[in-house]
């Protein structure tokens, strides 16, 4: 059985010609595993997300997709007043004919994936009213009623308070443990750290590094990545053994020296 | 990631209306509410008309069987319903339940609330044809017909100039290159206007402002087939709105051909725009201010605005040609009554969204 969920081979793209944004990338997401996109601003991570999705052709290169994608975005705003369930509902468009309307049965499923996130009481709340950690849990509960094997979410946690962020990355994690294959855009190193079995470091147009985890988050790796060193801190909590990373920027404040 | 998606408001607008308790039998009532309409509307006028009258002539029209030998209306009553009344009372609805869909829809595929059918060029481009034919002296089904490929022609050049956009697929180029080529037929109508003959100009100026004067039976089927066929086409899409009113990325990943679908709903909208203009003339504003109403009474699932909007923008119109045909004698245009009603909606909308906000963000 084939082990790769997504995978891409000398793949490069340019809006104008020969202005590459990147350019002969090569990577593959491995079936039940998180895998972290990373790279500065511009980088060329949004072009990257737009060409798995389909979204977008590339200019060059081969992409081989096994299985459902579905998309969480970010900053998820919409235009309509919509309720939480018409939202998860609509998860369902694959099953529904072009000129059907959803049955009581796709409602019901949109339910219980919202009672799955713990989200079943906010069913007919306005989407727009809830706390960005619940709207990222609705959008949860819409890819699990469309059934998908892929998740690909765009900076998850971008717009959440800390408390959030914990609960946004607990759920990514869960969700891999299940069996499915999570994607993500991040700009925070700690949390692909914290939850990524694999990442893609995006350096320059044909520069990239990518593997597990653990040899490609590197400092430095990071700081060629955001030009700002960061470092691996190791520290115990609740008896565990585990390890961040911080960010070390000049004006940092320093702890007070004894004597 | 931002969203490719288009976004013409100065402000983050969301349009907020709470689903309203027993909103899902609210298109029930607004189908009753308007079969009441056209009946009520079937008394009003000079020429008396009792209600037992009018409803046993409507059934005669609707089941026509050999004449009674001893009817209870007079063929005066029976002339006043067939020729004068019933054909103006079906064509106002049809016009309204046209443009509330129209207006309902096209929010909807662009993803915002302030627009309204008149953006994509379909209103100016009918309007050339209309008086470009009564500037050839052509009779009234050849108005209708050149103002209907007018309409059709402008839609084909806004769609042609967005497609050139480098981002032609988004709604932004859509009603930019709408703007432009309603800009440029409106440029048309004045120098047909200034080339016409006096005697000409004021029928043009009529029509223009809009009224449901003089239609007969051939401008109900004129209307009638396009509204009934493209509304049908809607209501079977109405659930894909709401896919479509998500981000372009984001209905695409739910699996949702967005170019191919909104270009379909946006050509049956224009089908339907240019049908209500070339029987009827320019009717603005009830396209965009109608589908919020709906809104308010039914929330946002296109599943339940749609048929909403599509029922109120009917009772909406026949109300406003009511008024145009009793309340103010002289026939005032429905045209002018309806911008004169929507455009102090409109600015009371801007104010809540530009000043307050939809949003509490």
């Amino acid at each position: 059985m084939n082990n790769t969920a997504l995978a891409f081979d000398g793949l490069g793209h340019a809006y104008l010609p020969e202005r590459w944004i990147f350019r002969g990338y090569r990577a593959a997401v491995t079936r039940g595993r998180v895998f972290a996109l990373l790279g500065p601003n511009g980088r060329g991570k949004t072009t990257l997300l737009k060409i798995l999705l389909g979204a977008l052709q590339p200019s060059e290169g081969e992409i081989q997709v096994h299985g459902r994608i579905a998309f969480v975005p970010q900053l998820f705003q919409v235009s309509f007043d919509y309720s939480a369930l018409d939202m998860v509902l609509m998860g369902r468009a694959r099953k529904i004919g072009l000129f059907t309307q959803p049955v009581p049965a796709d409602e019901e499923a949109a339910l219980q994936a919202l009672e799955r996130f713990g989200m079943a009481h906010a069913a007919h709340r306005p989407f727009h009213e809830m706390s960005g950690g619940q709207r990222q849990l609705v959008i949860f509960a819409r890819a699990l009623v469309a059934e998908a094997d892929i998740l690909i979410l765009d900076e998850p946690t971008s717009a959440l308070d800390l408390k959030n962020q914990g609960i946004v990355l607990e759920w990514i994690a869960k969700l891999r443990d299940e069996g499915l294959t999570v994607l993500f855009t991040t700009h925070h190193p700690h949390h692909a750290h914290a939850v990524a079995d694999d990442a893609l470091l995006m350096f320059s147009e044909r520069d990239y590094a990518c593997g597990p985890v653990d040899e490609v988050l590197t400092e430095a790796h990071l700081l060629r990545l955001y030009g700002v060193p960061l470092r691996q801190v190791a520290f115990e909590y609740e008896g565990k053994a585990l390890a961040s990373l911080v960010p070390v920027h000049g004006s940092l404040r320093r702890l007070p020296v004894a004597g | 990631m931002t969203d490719s998606g288009l976004t013409i408001s100065v402000a983050p607008l969301v349009a907020k209306h709470p689903p309203m308790p027993g909103g899902r039998c609210m298109p029930y009532l607004l189908g009753v509410a308007v079969l009441l309409a056209i009946v009520g509307s079937l008394l009003l006028g000079a020429y008396p008309m009792p209600f037992d009258q009018a409803v046993t002539i409507v059934a005669h029209l609707a089941w026509p069987g050999p004449l009674p030998d001893d009817p209870s209306w007079n063929i005066k009553e029976l002339t006043v319903i067939q020729t004068v009344r019933l054909p103006r009372v079906l064509v106002a609805t049809l016009a309204g339940m046209g443009l509330g869909m129209a207006g309902a829809a096209l929010q909807g595929v662009m993803r915002n609330p302030l627009v309204g059918p008149d953006l994509v060029g379909v209103t100016s481009g009918a309007a050339f044809g209309g008086v470009l034919a009564m500037l050839f002296g052509w009779p009234p089904i050849g108005v209708v017909g050149l103002a209907f490929v007018g309409g059709l022609l402008a839609m084909g050049l806004t769609f042609t100039l967005a497609r050139l956009a480098r981002n032609g697929g988004n709604g932004m180029a859509l009603i930019l290159a709408g703007v432009f080529i309603g800009a440029f037929f409106i440029a048309l109508v004045g120098l047909v206007q200034f080339v016409a003959p006096d005697v000409k100009l004021p029928g043009m100026v009529y029509w223009l402002l809009g009224s449901f004067i003089g239609v007969d039976a051939q401008k109900v089927f004129m209307i009638a087939i396009p509204t009934l066929g493209g509304g049908a086409v809607l209501m079977l899409l109405r659930w894909r709105i709401n896919l479509l009113s998500l981000g372009d990325l984001d209905a695409a990943s739910l699996g949702v051909d967005v170019r191919w679908l909104r270009w379909l709903v946006i050509a049956v909208v224009s089908l339907i725009v240019a049908a209500q203009v070339s029987v009827a003339g320019v009717i603005g504003w009830v396209g965009l201010v109608v589908p919020h109403l709906a809104r308010m009474l039914v929330g946002p699932d296109h599943r339940r605005l749609l048929p909403a909007s599509a029922l109120l923008g009917g009772l909406f119109v026949l109300g406003l040609d009511d008024v145009t045909r009793t309340i103010v004698r002289g026939e005032l245009p429905v045209g002018v009554l309806s911008a004169l009603v929507g455009t102090p909606f409109i600015c009371f909308l801007f104010w809540k969204t530009q000043t307050k906000g939809w949003s509490d963000q």
